[in-house]
């Protein structure tokens, strides 16, 4: 399987780095494999549970699916490039205070996609809400709380840009 | 979304407080520790070769291919498992389940062989490679079907476990399918029926549906001599997982340790043996770490949730009182046992529902099929059975002309009331579980029954489950000479919030902050025995053990002081790390240490052992003084909206109210009940494992739908109810199932409020409910 391997270059949370792919392992793999990044994370393989979520060029984007090689020349942003230091971003706040979160298998996944949502609608409604998240799954179910988190993360961005 | 959690007023200081999560940050940060995330250095992947087929024997297994695929390590069979384990079957209550296939296989997806590679991929691909020849033999898949006579065997012999006694007289039994039978008999069911003024009788059926924790089964093990095995692994019950490879090795107990980390869901699914005694017969094969991780396709054919038939006839007075319920429940059980005879029995017993009903005869049937193993899921039977009788609830109320709540109000067991099994309720609050959802969701008030195709309709449930024994949990609290305090136990937590719910016990009992506790994961080698984390047994069990471990710490503490301060250890408060007297005197835990030891060292370690009271029902009455520690109660009320020309229900409102004791942690006792009643929202409307030929066809996220943010009610609340349990860890009970009891036939009820049809199987996907409707109106729908 050493056949058709590479060396890509791409941007990882702010950083340049490089790493050496086959054609068929996907973003998810290496990301775990070379840079112990382990928030986005592959379950149902398919594009979509939404836990392997993933900001590519910022977009965000089903790791899963996304083939390593392709990776080569982007910007990659995992869940891991949120919070400063000790410093959480106002979306994990929100998601933390609110509880909107049992297992936390899909959270990193749910982070990342409200992320993108906030930065398109700056306030939404609460069926934009659902509806931007919907190919998000949380089997614990904690989507009444993701609605309030996320109502939550909006007024407070929208206060800090104020 | 409103959130109702009345506050109590109780004197306390960390239980009954919404304690953030103690690990809530590294969810958020997705530094959170997952088993799915492990690699050891050296480590081969395995990847499972399942059966195509559901019933055959197995006439060769080619591995040269795959054997000869660059890369591949090794390729494993049962003949290879059979050199090193002679008898390499195992299960909670049955050994009927091989580690690989063993001249026969028994379902889809059975595990015939495994490909070891260093790279996953490598080993994906081998196992396509490997070629088996079947001898199909004629399946069964039909639960009532099966347990007729002259219906194909799925084992020939029976191999109980010996662990419960109400198997034992199966053992060596041939020539059935039928793994226990269990039966309550209550009055006189005959007299029953001759008393009634009318006579109900009904069949209720409810689809296989799988568990879908997001984490997909992981379990890795490393050895180091042959003689010894680590196992990390995705587990809700480390102490079976080292009990039973202990077992089945014919080792001590303690070669084998068993590690857990945080889960990422387990619903019942990671329970007893799943991967486990496969990892690490194939580690002690191969001398290496093996890691097998399942995709999400692998999870269908691994664990479910039992298909059942429930055949009820129930007689009633024209006043309304149930007089007679005669029930008989048949549990596709798969093709291997898992705890399902558990299921049958625990979940048998209570198939009455939560009636005060004279005569009652009810008979339980755990059935071997050829379909992928059932064992326990949220709830362990109970949604399926209250699925049947709070349908029939309806069907009566409809019948009589009663409004469905007064129906239920008149018959509902009360405090002081006789069970089915004998045992005399207690702290069971029904009542005021179906009085809660009623409030919540306006019973009594009008709302809008929708216009032209689109009509609404409102239904309500309520359930009761018996608490899982007799098991038992042990806890340790160990107090450092810094006075910081950690809490070893093996309860998993996989979402429920178990780890803050643990802390806030100790923290109460020691007068220390909750969050200054640190939590060790399950390690056998480190923490105490706990029978599993399931059947929403923690906090009540466990949560003895842990306050007697926490008491147990706090009176040495108390002595130690005692003696240095020259008082009575009676006349000594604890609190905040600080020992104190009445008279002023006082010393903190790290002034203890000092004295004690000389210096900042040493420990003071607390135990806790907790097993409930309970006494055993006999065999062939079900009878018993005390057949469950606590009750568990749970209702759902619910407002849909069915849009008539498709079939569709639309889950609008559900409101939830479930009996907790005393909550520990109300915010999350209350996601809890949300989170279960969604799941259950999920199992009534949209899942459901579809077969052709034992195949699961829709064994995808694209084809089984669980509940996604468009899914689920807009509406959604919960409420506690709150009554202090004697003999519960500041009186709480567990919690993690109530919710999902009435959902199912709420939503069913609602149904026939909306259009007048009754729909007696689930799930209620559209094109079943368009038939009814279709059916009801005189156009039915050309037949599949």
């Amino acid at each position: 399987m050493a056949d058709g391997r590479k060396t890509i270059r791409f941007t990882l949370n702010g950083r340049a780095v490089s790493a050496d792919v086959a054609p068929h392992e996907n973003l998810i793999e290496v990301l775990t494999r070379d840079f112990a990044l382990h928030g986005a994370r592959v379950s149902c393989a398919q594009g979509l549970c939404g836990c392997c979520t993933v900001s590519v060029d910022g977009v965000a984007t089903s790791g899963c699916l996304f083939l390593a090689p392709f990776a080569n020349g982007t910007t990659i942003e995992t869940v891991e490039s949120l919070a400063v230091g000790d410093r959480l971003d106002p979306i994990q706040t929100a998601f933390l205070e609110n509880a909107a979160f049992q297992c936390g298998f899909c959270t990193p996944g749910f982070i990342m996609m409200t992320r993108e949502l906030l930065d398109r609608i700056p306030d939404p409604s609460d069926d934009e809400i659902r509806h931007y998240l919907s190919g998000n799954l949380c089997r614990c179910a904690a989507y009444p709380e993701i609605v309030t988190a996320v109502r939550s993360a909006a007024r407070e961005r929208a206060t800090t840009k104020a | 979304m409103t959130q109702t959690v009345k506050p109590v007023k109780t004197g306390l200081r960390e239980v009954s407080r919404s304690v953030p999560r103690l690990e809530g940050v590294q969810k958020v940060t997705g530094a959170i520790e997952y088993i799915h995330h492990l690699r050891l250095p050296g480590m081969l992947y395995g990847k499972i070769v399942r059966s195509t087929v559901a019933h055959a024997n197995i006439v060769s297994i080619d591995a040269a291919a795959a054997r000869e695929l660059p890369g591949v390590h090794a390729v494993i069979t049962g003949e290879d498992v059979l050199k090193i384990v002679p008898s390499p079957y195992y299960g909670p209550a049955f050994h009927d389940q091989p580690v690989l296939a063993i001249g026969k296989v028994h379902h889809v997806g059975e595990p015939v062989a495994v490909v070891l590679a260093t790279d996953p991929h490598v080993a994906e691909d081998g196992a396509d490679l490997v070629v088996v020849e079947y001898d199909e033999l004629e399946p069964v898949f039909d639960e009532v079907a099966a347990a007729q006579p002259g219906a194909p065997i799925v084992h020939e012999e029976l191999k109980p476990a010996g662990t419960f006694a109400d198997l034992k007289h199966l053992k060596g039994k041939k020539h059935t399918n039928i793994a226990l039978d269990a039966m309550v008999r209550h009055g006189d069911i005959e007299r029953g029926f001759a008393m009634a003024d009318h006579v109900f009788e009904d069949t209720f059926k409810s689809g296989q549906v799988m568990h879908t924790p997001l984490e997909p089964f992981v379990s890795l093990a490393e050895t180091r001599s042959g003689k010894e095995l680590t196992i990390h692994t995705a587990s809700q019950s480390p102490s079976f997982v080292r009990m039973e490879v202990a077992r089945m090795l014919g080792w001590q107990e303690n070669k084998v340790r068993v590690r857990a980390a945080f889960l990422g869901g387990g619903f019942g699914a990671k329970l007893y043996i799943k991967l486990e005694a496969l990892v690490a017969v194939l580690a002690l094969i191969v001398r290496r770490p093996v890691r097998i991780g399942l995709t999400m396709e692998e999870q269908f054919y691994t664990i479910t949730k039992h298909g059942t038939t429930v055949r009820m006839k129930t007689g009633v007075k024209n006043d309304g009182t149930i007089v007679a319920r005669q029930v008989m429940t048949w549990w596709n059980g798969g093709a291997f046992a898992d705890i399902g005879p558990r299921v049958t029995q625990k979940s048998g017993f209570t198939a009455a529902g939560p009636y005060d009903i004279e005569h009652v005869s009810l008979d339980s049937v755990a059935v071997y099929t050829n379909l992928p193993p059932a064992g326990a899921f949220r709830g362990f039977g109970i949604p399926q059975l209250v699925w049947a009788y709070e349908s029939q609830a309806d069907i009566i109320a409809r019948k009589l002309g009663m409004d469905p709540v007064e129906f239920r109000l008149k018959n509902v067991l009360r405090d002081g009331d006789e069970h089915a099994t004998g045992t005399i309720m207690s702290n069971a609050k029904v009542v005021e579980c179906v009085e809660s959802v009623a409030r919540m969701i306006g019973w009594d008030k009008p709302f809008d029954r929708g216009t032209g195709v689109i009509r609404r309709g409102r239904g309500i449930a309520v359930g009761l489950k018996a608490s899982i024994s007799p098991t038992t949990s042990v806890a340790l609290v160990t107090v450092a000479a810094d006075g910081s305090c950690t809490l070893a136990i093996s309860t998993v937590d996989m979402g429920q919030g178990s780890d803050t719910a643990m802390a806030q016990v100790a923290a109460e009992t020691l007068g220390i902050r909750t969050e200054s506790i640190n939590v060790v994961h399950s390690d056998t080698d480190v923490t105490p025995y706990d029978m599993a984390t399931l059947g929403s047994r923690s906090t009540y069990h466990m949560g003895n053990a842990v306050r007697l471990a926490a008491d147990d710490a706090r009176n040495q503490l108390l002595a130690l002081a005692a003696t240095y301060l020259g008082v009575p250890a009676e006349t000594c408060v604890c609190k905040d790390g600080v020992i104190s007297t009445s008279e002023g005197k006082s010393m903190t835990f790290k002034e203890l240490f000092v004295a004690r030891f000389g210096m900042q060292a040493g420990n003071v370690v607390g135990t806790g052992s907790f097993e409930p009271p309970y006494a055993k029902p006999d065999m062939t009455t079900g009878q018993s003084k005390n057949v469950t520690p606590f009750w568990m109660i749970g209702a759902t009320a619910v407002e849909i909206t069915v849009d008539t020309e498709t079939g569709r229900i639309t889950v609008d409102k559900c409101v939830t109210a479930g009996d907790v004791g005393r909550a520990i942690n109300p915010a999350i006792v209350e996601r809890q009940l949300n989170g279960a009643a969604i799941m259950a929202i999920g199992s009534s409307i949209s899942e459901v494992m579809i077969f052709e030929n034992g195949q699961v066809v829709n064994a995808s996220l694209a084809d089984y739908k669980i509940p996604s943010f468009l899914d689920i009610p807009k509406h959604i609340q919960a409420e506690l109810i709150q009554d202090p349990h004697p003999t519960a860890p500041y009186g709480a009970k567990g919690v993690g199932e109530s919710g999902s009891f009435g959902p199912t036939p709420a939503i069913a009820n609602a149904l026939e409020d909306a259009c007048g049809v009754r729909v007696r199987e689930m799930p209620l996907l559209p094109e079943r409910v368009l038939r009814a409707i279709r059916e009801a109106a005189g156009t039915p729908l050309e037949s599949e």
